[in-house]
């Protein structure tokens, strides 16, 4: 379970995040949606430690993400992060970009790892690009290897920064299917998009942002169908 | 007017002599890279830390290192910390001499190579659960190295030129040592110093050949 409460977090004078909070709990699938700047992509960072909290806290099966005593790293390895821009280790290839922290981090063997790499990376669709380098690949397949190398980690939790939305609209479709099948896969998920249609079809829970306040959050049917607030109905008239 | 007969014969014999200085003047540019690097790298993370104590040591380091002649570090080396008590060998100041400029110049070098890995790329790894330092030498130090590849073979062949210094504190067994000692013997300054040239040329561009090559295996991507 991942628990928000009253979280505000500022750059300098800027107020990023006022006073959030959410709960997800096992097996959910949440989406953010929220115009440019409203704090989406910071609040997944704060989830993981990559940004610190001024105030509020976030805890990860009952673990507080910014305790002085909490071991950051340990805890990273529970939740799997897919950035906008996918950042492949050019250096590297595919199956070890995929198999480096689980041998690294993990410290599990080469031969376990490669085990993992090569099922996570048939899962997304890549089991025949192990041995390429990831600037043989379109930005799709980039994509993919960076789920697929989140998930040998074997998280507990994925968060999704718009992944598609550096894409091609023709390469969109591979990595929502790949979301996809993970969401049906029980996989507990948050998931910042712009994939309105998206959210709408996998999500159990959508939570509207602007200027770093959580406006509203519920189902897909009343966000889409039936929002409460006017500034949901009103992002929503203004995207859809 | 030009009444000097060139004697290649004794120059020709002397060459096994020569070829050991050869190897010992790689030897010197070998080692001294090697701790040219590791310092190199220190200094350049020290430069981007943000406590002023470390950044001003790299600063000093890398400002005295490029903007002092390399016959003076060496001097350094072995003259001034003499007058402090400590007391290199001819072999070990040159040695240091030229570590001292290398970590200079490549610091400098491996600064820009930083900058040219994207900050997302730590991100990226420190996400995946590696810490600092991890993330570091697997995922930025890799990528550092491919892009300063050309400036550090420079380097080199720099370091390879440098250690003809080490005559200036008496060192006699490098390439440019013994030449000059066979000099000394028998005034054949001419022919000796041209196959030292030549050798100076052979070694100078077998580093630069063997790196490209080494580059070509090893930056597949
Ligand atoms: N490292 C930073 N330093 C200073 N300001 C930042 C930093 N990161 C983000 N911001 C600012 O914080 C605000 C929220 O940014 P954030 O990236 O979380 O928005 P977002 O909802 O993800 O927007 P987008 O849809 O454009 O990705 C923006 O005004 C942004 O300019
Ligand atoms: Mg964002």
């Amino acid at each position: 379970m991942i628990e928000i409460e009253n979280v505000h977090k500022s750059f300098g004078d800027l107020k990023v995040l006022d006073n959030v909070s959410l709960t997800v709990k096992k097996g959910e699938v949440v989406s953010i949606i929220g115009g440019s700047g409203s704090g989406k992509s910071t609040l997944l960072m704060c989830i993981n430690g990559l940004e610190p909290i001024q105030s509020g806290s976030i805890r990860v099966d009952g673990i507080e993400v910014h305790a002085k005593g909490t071991d950051i790293n340990k805890l990273r390895t529970k939740i799997g992060i897919v950035f906008q821009q996918w950042n492949a280790f050019p250096h590297l290839t595919v199956l070890e970009n995929v198999t480096l922290a689980p041998r690294k981090v993990l410290k599990k063997s080469k031969a376990e790892a490669d085990a993992i790499g090569r099922k996570q990376l048939e899962h997304v669709g890549l089991g025949d690009k192990l041995d390429v380098y990831p600037s043989k690949l379109s930005g799709g397949q980039q994509q993919r290897m960076a789920i697929a190398r989140a998930l040998a980690m074997e998280p507990q939790y994925m968060l999704f920064d718009e992944v598609t939305s550096a894409l091609d609209p023709q390469l969109v479709g591979e990595v929502l299917d790949t979301m996809r099948l993970l969401a049906k896969e029980g996989m507990t998920m948050i998931l910042v998009t712009h994939e309105m249609a998206f959210a709408r079809e996998v999500s159990d829970r959508v939570a509207f942002f602007k200027s770093g306040k959580m406006h509203e959050i519920g189902t897909p049917e009343q966000i889409f169908g039936n929002p409460q607030r006017p500034e949901t109905a009103q992002f929503l008239a203004s995207v859809l | 007017m030009f009444n000097y007969t060139f004697h290649w014969r004794p120059a020709i014999q002397a060459l096994p002599q020569m070829l050991g200085g050869a190897v010992v003047t790689l030897q010197i540019a070998v080692i001294s890279m090697i701790i040219g690097i590791l310092i190199g790298v220190v200094l350049a993370v020290m430069s981007g830390s943000s406590s002023k104590i470390l950044r001003g040591i790299a600063g000093t380091w890398i400002e005295i290192a490029r903007n002092t002649p390399a016959l003076f570090q060496i001097y350094m080396a072995y003259f001034g910390l003499g007058q402090f008590g400590i007391h290199l060998d001819s072999f070990v100041a040159l040695l240091s001499g030229i570590a001292f400029n290398n970590a200079g110049y490549l610091a400098e070098t491996f600064r820009g190579g930083l900058r040219a890995v994207p900050a997302t790329q730590v991100r990226a790894a420190r996400s995946l659960g590696f810490g600092p330092i991890s993330a570091f030498r697997l995922i930025v130090l890799p990528q550092m190295f491919r892009a300063v590849f050309y400036p550090m073979t420079n380097q080199m062949v720099w370091a390879i030129l440098m250690t003809s210094l080490g005559v200036v504190v008496g060192l006699n067994s490098d390439l440019t040592g013994v030449t000059q000692e066979l000099n000394v013997k028998t005034f054949r300054t001419f022919e000796y110093f041209a196959i030292a040239a030549v050798l100076y040329y052979l070694i100078a561009k077998a580093v630069t050949l063997g790196a490209r090559a080494f580059a070509y295996r090893l930056f597949r991507y």
